[in-house]
């Protein structure tokens, strides 16, 4: 199917939806606004003519001196209907650590770790999302690799441990604290 | 009772940390954390020209590099608008398939090593090597052949070539008879595999787990068949299916993958003529014979154009998927029209594989744990990037 | 002076302890125990060497060990993320005297391919290297000259 017939599919469905068709060279490509996104979501995954049922990638591409500045990427697959699509969503530099993009976790499980990677490489938060920590770098990484304004090489001595002296209590503690920590995710 | 089984782990398949919190030996629950391999190659690949990425790409999947690096380039070849001819499709469906079955060899070695039948390592590593040997045929080099490239191959196939496939190729059956032999009725396999670490259909879809796990889970979803690149629709092949789900259902589907790899191997290599035509005939992107660069004026102005300021791609975004050993290996290519990618993204199957692995493994035992990693064929090179 | 150097005998000692540190040394080269420690591809060509090929147990190296506890050999096979590097300085800590590192690759030799910021650049950061073994990833031959080359080193130092 390609973009437009997606679109007038959609429209119906989801109320005041104002869709773009995007350029590409592969398949359909559609732009989303950001407080759409669930229902459209939705309506993707569960319109029989549509049936987009798994969510291969979400990734994100920054485009630094355009203004909006990054672009949510979504891709889509539907194997019944023998179809791809992608979703595009643009997020504007400002809002980014604002969570406008909600997460579609609910929507499709495969979601989370990759959206959580999207925020540890370009600090795009998403609302709503379970447990949004770094995931690839270590957790008290400062920066956000993968955007443009972020050096390629930076010359920092590698870090390890310092040997762990602390008494039997503060271990306990600290082992405890961790596992609630680890099970309120 | 908590557990680290550390990011240093024999049984891990890299540097992957599970916390396993355990009532005995049952699990509650497991916490995985990845990115102790991240490798910045994304970050890496935009600072370099676009042919220049093809060796930070084949070190992403390790155990799958060709796969890789035909990814980028049909990715990059859809930007620029490029088709193969069909001698160059064929070697490189050949090439690929020889690629899925050395990396299904190491996932049948570590994964029954891990449950127990060690001596199956020694077998496929000496299987791998005669795949290796003609690794080195091509490009003289074992691992990383940098061999497909953007517009076609590096160079043409060598002498002998014909001769290594064909003499694997008779050989091999034989093998993947003698390894079912030794582990498909085998009890203590059966017992460990057998019912453990379920996925079912819906589950395998929700994940986002494309490959042969969801061809074990159900689905016949395969990328050769339903989006087919490099001429696969005009190869005769099945892709084999199961519907339990289980462990050894993967392990079924990926030993009846190998046979019908040969299967299109055979049909690849009878094809394939012995000197020919070996990438497009694109004067922008692909180099002169290097005769004619030391002695004609145009094809040295053409090898220097090219290797110093390397050709520019039309501006686009571009997703194309194929179906690497470990499931459907994409890569989203954006161009903004100069000769650096702009981004590079590479979908990992084994991200999604180990992100599933909590749900997998909840109310199994800790044993469990080793033989569901192993199924699920987790590459961590492939995870982290 | 010269000729005692040669056959591993040192000068400076009485001759008895001298013969048994020679023994000592040549008992610690002769079987050396790696502990696992594959990061990325040169963990795949560290197992083709264990292989049936290229069998490192002739060269002593018969078992690899899976805790660092017991093993007295490191092999940094792969890539060294910044993130990894504190959870290998703890297994470096754990292995017992006498030990050794051999730094397997270009990755982690100096970084390899990969000079950004989530690499090492170089394991000799993080923990002393004894032997570096070039390649990307290296031929299991060369892998295995680098540990002959270790026990070369093993037989010329003091007990």
């Amino acid at each position: 199917m390609d973009a437009s017939a997606i679109i007038d599919t959609l429209t119906p469905l989801v109320t005041g939806a104002t869709y773009e068709v995007g350029k590409s060279v592969d398949f359909a490509t559609i732009y989303v606004p950001a407080d759409l996104l669930i229902e459209t979501s939705l309506a993707l995954r569960d319109t029989p003519s549509l049936a987009f049922n798994v969510l291969v990638e979400v990734t994100a591409a920054d485009y630094l001196p355009r203004e909006p500045r990054f672009e949510v990427v979504y891709h889509l697959l539907s194997i019944a209907n023998r179809a791809r699509l992608r979703v595009k969503v643009r997020v504007a530099s400002g809002a980014a650590a604002e969570g406008i993009v909600p997460t579609v976790h609910t929507v499709w499980p495969a979601a989370g770790w990759p959206e959580r990677e999207v925020y540890d490489m370009f600090g795009i938060v998403f609302g709503g999302h379970p447990d949004l920590r770094r995931i690839l770098m270590p957790e008290d990484w400062e920066g956000h690799p993968a955007r443009k304004d972020y050096p390629v090489q930076i010359r920092k001595a590698a870090q390890t441990y310092e040997p762990l002296e602390i008494s039997e209590d503060e271990f306990k503690a600290n082992i405890e604290r961790d596992r609630v920590r680890r099970v309120q995710h | 009772m908590t557990v680290n089984m550390g990011p240093q782990h024999p049984s891990t398949h890299g540097v992957l940390r599970l916390v396993l919190e355990l009532d005995g030996e049952v699990i509650q629950s497991v916490t995985p954390t990845i990115g102790y391999l991240h490798t910045g190659i994304e970050k890496t690949a935009e600072q370099k020209k676009w042919q220049q990425v093809i060796p930070l790409v084949e070190r992403m999947d390790y155990l799958g590099p060709q796969s890789n690096s035909l990814a980028y380039a049909l990715s990059v070849e859809k930007l620029l608008g490029l088709d193969m001819p069909r001698r160059v499709k064929d070697i490189r469906v050949l090439l690929a398939e020889l690629q899925r079955i050395a990396s299904h060899l190491i996932w049948l070695g570590t994964h029954a090593m891990e449950i127990g039948a060690v001596s199956m390592l020694f077998y496929a590593i000496r299987e791998r090597e005669l795949l290796l040997n003609i690794n080195e045929l091509i490009a003289g080099f074992r691992f990383f052949p940098s061999y497909i490239r953007i517009g076609g191959l590096r160079e043409d196939l060598p002498r002998g070539f014909h001769e290594a496939v064909n003499a694997f190729l008779e050989r091999f059956p034989a093998k993947i008879d003698e390894f079912e032999g030794l582990l498909s009725k085998n009890d203590i396999f059966r017992r460990r595999t057998l019912g453990v670490g379920i996925i079912t259909k819906e589950d395998a879809a929700a994940w986002g787990l494309v490959g042969p796990i969801c061809r074990a889970s159900g689905w016949d979803y395969d990328v050769r068949k339903y989006f087919p690149y490099s001429g696969y629709e005009t190869y005769d092949f099945d892709v084999p299916t199961q519907t339990d789900g289980d462990v050894y259902a993967r392990y079924r589907v990926r030993i009846a993958e190998l046979r019908q790899s040969v299967r299109i191997c055979t049909q690849a290599i009878a094809r394939i003529t012995p000197s020919g035509v070996w990438a497009c005939d694109d004067p922008r992107i692909v180099p002169p014979p290097k005769d004619k660069v030391y002695t004609e004026m145009e094809a040295l102005i053409q090898h220097f154009l090219i290797y110093s300021q390397g050709f520019t791609v039309p501006a686009g975004d571009v997703y194309v998927p194929v179906e690497g050993p470990r499931g459907e290996h994409g890569c989203y290519v954006v161009s903004d029209g100069t000769n650096r990618p702009w981004r590079v993204k590479m979908r990992p199957p084994s991200f999604m594989a180990i992100q599933a692995l909590p749900s997998i493994v909840q109310g199994g035992l800790i044993a469990d744990v080793v033989a569901v990693i192993g199924s699920n064929d987790v590459v961590m090179g492939d995870c982290d990037r | 002076m010269a000729d005692t150097h040669e056959h591993g005998l040192d000068p400076e000692l009485p001759l008895i302890t001298t013969k048994f540190e020679w023994l000592v040394q040549w008992a610690r080269q002769s079987a050396i125990w790696p502990a696992q420690f594959g990061l990325a591809c040169c963990a795949i060509e560290m197992m083709a060497m264990a292989a049936s090929r290229y069998d490192i147990a002739r060269f002593g190296a018969e078992v690899f060990r899976g805790s660092p506890r017991q093993s007295d050999l490191m092999i940094v096979a792969g890539r060294l993320s910044r993130k990894m590097a504190p959870a290998m300085r703890r297994v470096y800590d754990q292995m017992p005297d006498p030990k050794w590192v051999i730094s397997m690759g270009a990755c982690a030799s100096i970084g390899g391919v990969f000079d950004n910021y989530a690499i090492v650049q170089g394991v000799d950061q993080v923990v002393p290297v004894d032997v570096y073994v070039p390649g990307c990833p290296p031929r299991p031959e060369s892998l295995i000259y680098g540990i002959v080359q270790l026990q070369q080193k093993i037989a010329r130092s003091r007990a």
